[in-house]
């Protein structure tokens, strides 16, 4: 066991970044990421303690010391192994999940000073990984078994990767044309480059998954044809229905939910228009409505799109916003405006029909609610007027509907999700479901945390009802 | 068929065993391309395949234009949407206007099968514009045809007005330009004859992901992809819809230029 150093610097070794003026007016990923000599540095930080509290702030369990100390002897390929044993999506997760409420948040280092960046030490390994060919991953032997996978998010993805090293045959189902779900059509190139996603697809289908993209399962084939030629079924179809706030002139040219902002600027690249032709519209005067991490992405695309001014309405004020710290700060670096405690009323549109102007409301916290944050309380006659030329609503995203709809015996929440045990077990049998379609929005980490414990109880599933079709056989 | 107008038949299997009239496909041609939403005018699940009728209006159509027997595309999903509510309901006016007479056609096949009287109408702005004439002929018990500037059959929509009040009509079908099934919503409001469009807005996923087919029905907003893609005419609000169908209209202009100008290279 290696003995932790006499004296740990208490600051982290900071991440090299674009600078605010240049990234603003370009789609290249923010950070940079660790040089080797950096991740050595960082990674002496750790004091490989015994207890590993980072190991319980993971969903998915990373074993973050073994990781670390495997750096430390330059093992950068080891190292990445290590965390592929209980992660797929490394490069991802190292550069989207938060850590600073998960593992880091845990770490023995964070008491006496910033704690280990153990995210941008896994973001160097899969890179450096990637960069290097990835290893020929090992193939168990054939089960025999059949699983289809619905969605090829982050739940689909892990879901897919764990069952096939078990020998299982295994085919994922995208109704998009590219893997990847919200990583693909959500997160912005300049926080997550697509290149790592396709790279990382590719890694599960060198593992022997098959994976149909244009395929939207509910209409080319239901639940139900599926469990005819698969021995069981995992729904992994994410949240990607946006929500509105139902209120005038939301139908104005120019007001968009960030769904469909995101998909033409990630997945369809129209910041690369006429080159890539699905067009979109800019905007000078830029208003995104929402507090959450989808509303930072909105406004720096519209920000490198060549806004002149982009504004942030949130309802409730900047300790109660659901976005990353460091979502946060890297749109203020970038020039960001924050309208705290404001909400809209309703978007002014002019004669063709395109948006000019958002009446805004202000808002005062008033008593906790049920999600124990202040409740926002309008404030009586402060209305105001915003000029503005394109809206974003970025208030959170419910399920889709089309799965629920096509199949019956299904059972779902009030709010169209699908109702799973912790296993991911549905109201039908081998049918299993996980990710976002289950908890409602949540984080990629936890997606694929809900993905791994829905695999391991597939496979025991398929194993059980294995013997339980031998016995009858030999009986 | 006409000019400008194109009909096609995508050797696509799987879609074509689930394709019901009334559904659509979202299609890629490349790498740089747009997705676009183009109504089913036919499935053959036999053959394995689904016919589009597509109108050369901007890069993307016209590209599809140029593509050869035998080519193929990037991407293709589908079937997309509701299928149409096709029933026994009596007699079925399936009213079609330019391009989409062609999946209108593919619906005006189900009534008839499921035992409706069907009056077909084959509307253009001009004679040149006209297609599935014989095809409708064949399908429909009677068939009209009306152009916008009188030069075959009748001259706009008035005469609709006319034939509704002589004849007992159950249900109304249109598909084709707004204005058009806005003018026919109109027509048959009056009477109370419930009427059926086809929306189809603008549409990036065409899974219910986007909302940019959002459309307002009775005041209440509904997305085309997914609650579609018919509404009742009587309720819906074409002129937001037509508003938000121009949105784009400057920038197609320029992809189309750029494209035709050779593209990135």
């Amino acid at each position: 066991m290696s003995t932790p150093k006499p004296k740990i610097r208490k600051e982290a070794v900071p991440m090299p970044k674009q600078n605010p003026e240049e990234r603003a007016h370009n789609f290249r990923e923010v950070a940079i990421g660790y040089s080797e000599e950096q991740t050595l540095a960082e990674a002496e930080r750790c004091l490989q303690c015994r207890e590993a509290p980072c190991i319980d702030g993971c969903p998915v369990e990373v074993d973050v010391p073994a990781f670390i100390k495997l750096i430390r002897e330059r093992r950068f390929e080891d190292a990445a192994q290590k965390i592929k044993e209980k992660n797929i999506l490394p490069a991802v997760c190292g550069r989207v999940c938060p850590q600073e409420e998960q593992c880091q948040a845990k770490c023995t280092v964070g008491k006496i000073g910033q704690p280990t960046s153990i995210g941008r030490l896994e973001r160097f390994v899969a890179d450096w990984e990637r960069q290097h060919g990835y290893a020929t991953p090992q193939k168990c032997q054939a089960t025999g078994k059949k699983v289809a996978v619905v969605g090829a998010g982050p739940a689909g993805l892990t879901v897919a990767a764990d069952l096939i090293k078990l020998g299982h045959e295994i085919t994922v189902f995208e109704a998009l044309h590219k893997p990847g779900g919200v990583l693909t059509y959500g997160i912005p190139e300049f926080r997550l480059p697509k290149k790592i996603v396709e790279a990382e697809a590719e890694y599960i289908e060198k593992l022997g998954v098959t994976l149909k993209t244009n395929a939207l399962i509910g209409r080319l084939y239901t639940i139900e044809e599926l469990l005819k030629q698969f021995d069981a079924v995992f729904i992994g179809s994410g949240a990607g229905l946006p929500t509105f706030m139902r209120i005038p002139g939301e139908n104005l040219c120019g007001v968009y939910s960030a769904n469909e902002f995101l998909i033409r600027v990630n997945l369809m690249r129209s910041y690369d228009f006429p080159g890539a032709c699905t067009p979109i519209r800019g905007g000078e005067k830029v208003a995104v409505v929402g507090g959450g991490n989808v509303a930072m992405d909105a406004a720096r695309c519209a920000l490198r799109l060549g806004a002149k001014e982009v504004k942030i309405v949130y309802r409730r004020s900047r300790e109660e916003m659901p976005a990353r710290v460091e979502e946060i700060e890297n749109a203020e670096e970038e020039g960001i405006v924050f309208e705290f405690l404001t909400s809209p009323k309703r978007f002014i549109g002019d004669e063709r029909r395109a948006v000019k102007a958002m009446e805004c409301i202000r808002m005062r916290l008033g008593e906790p609610d049920a999600s124990g944050r202040r409740r926002p309380v309008p404030i009586e006659g402060s209305n105001l007027l915003m000029d503005v030329d394109l809206a974003i609503m970025a208030i959170g995203r419910s399920p889709n509907p089309i799965i629920k709809q096509t199949t019956e015996g299904l059972k779902t929440t009030e709010w169209g999700g699908i109702v799973a045990d912790e296993n991911g077990k549905t109201s039908i049998e081998g049918v299993y479901a996980g990710g976002d379609i289950v908890t409602g929005e949540a984080t990629v980490i936890s997606a694929m945390g809900a993905g791994r414990r829905a695999a391991k109880a597939i496979h025991e599933f398929l194993m059980k009802k294995e013997t339980f079709m031998g016995e009858k056989q030999n009986g | 068929m006409a000019p400008h107008i194109n009909l096609f038949e995508f050797s696509a299997k799987e879609v074509a065993a689930k394709t019901k009239p009334g559904q659509f496909v979202v299609l890629r041609i490349d790498e740089d391309g747009e997705r676009i939403p183009l109504t089913i005018a036919d499935a053959n699940a036999e053959k394995g395949t689904i016919s589009l009728a597509c109108h050369e209006v901007g890069k993307t159509t016209t590209q599809l234009g140029k593509l050869k027997e035998g080519d193929s595309i990037l991407d293709l999903l589908g079937p997309l949407g509701n299928p149409a509510r096709i029933e026994k309901f009596g007699t079925v006016i399936c009213i079609g206007g330019g391009v989409m007479v062609a999946p209108l056609h593919f619906q005006a096949k189900a009534f008839r099968e499921a035992g409706n009287y069907v009056i077909g109408i084959v509307g253009a702005t001009t004679k040149d514009h006209l297609i599935f004439l014989d095809e409708m002929g064949r399908t429909c018990n009677e068939l009209c045809v009306a152009t916008d500037d009188g030069t075959k059959g009748y001259k706009g929509l008035d005469f609709l007005t006319d034939l509704i009040a002589k004849r007992k009509v159950d249900r109304v079908v249109a598909e084709g330009p707004i204005v058009m099934m806005k003018a026919v919503s109109d027509i048959t409001r009056q009477n109370g004859i419930p009427t059926l469009v086809n929306l189809i807005p603008i549409m990036v996923d065409g899974m219910g992901m986007c909302g940019a087919c959002r459309v307002t029905v009775g005041g209440k907003v509904l997305f085309a992809c997914v609650d579609g893609l018919e509404f009742d005419g009587h309720q819906v609000d074409f002129d937001e819809l037509l508003s938000r169908l121009k949105m784009y209209t400057d920038q197609e202009k320029l992809a189309y230029v750029f494209w035709e100008k050779g593209g990135r290279n």
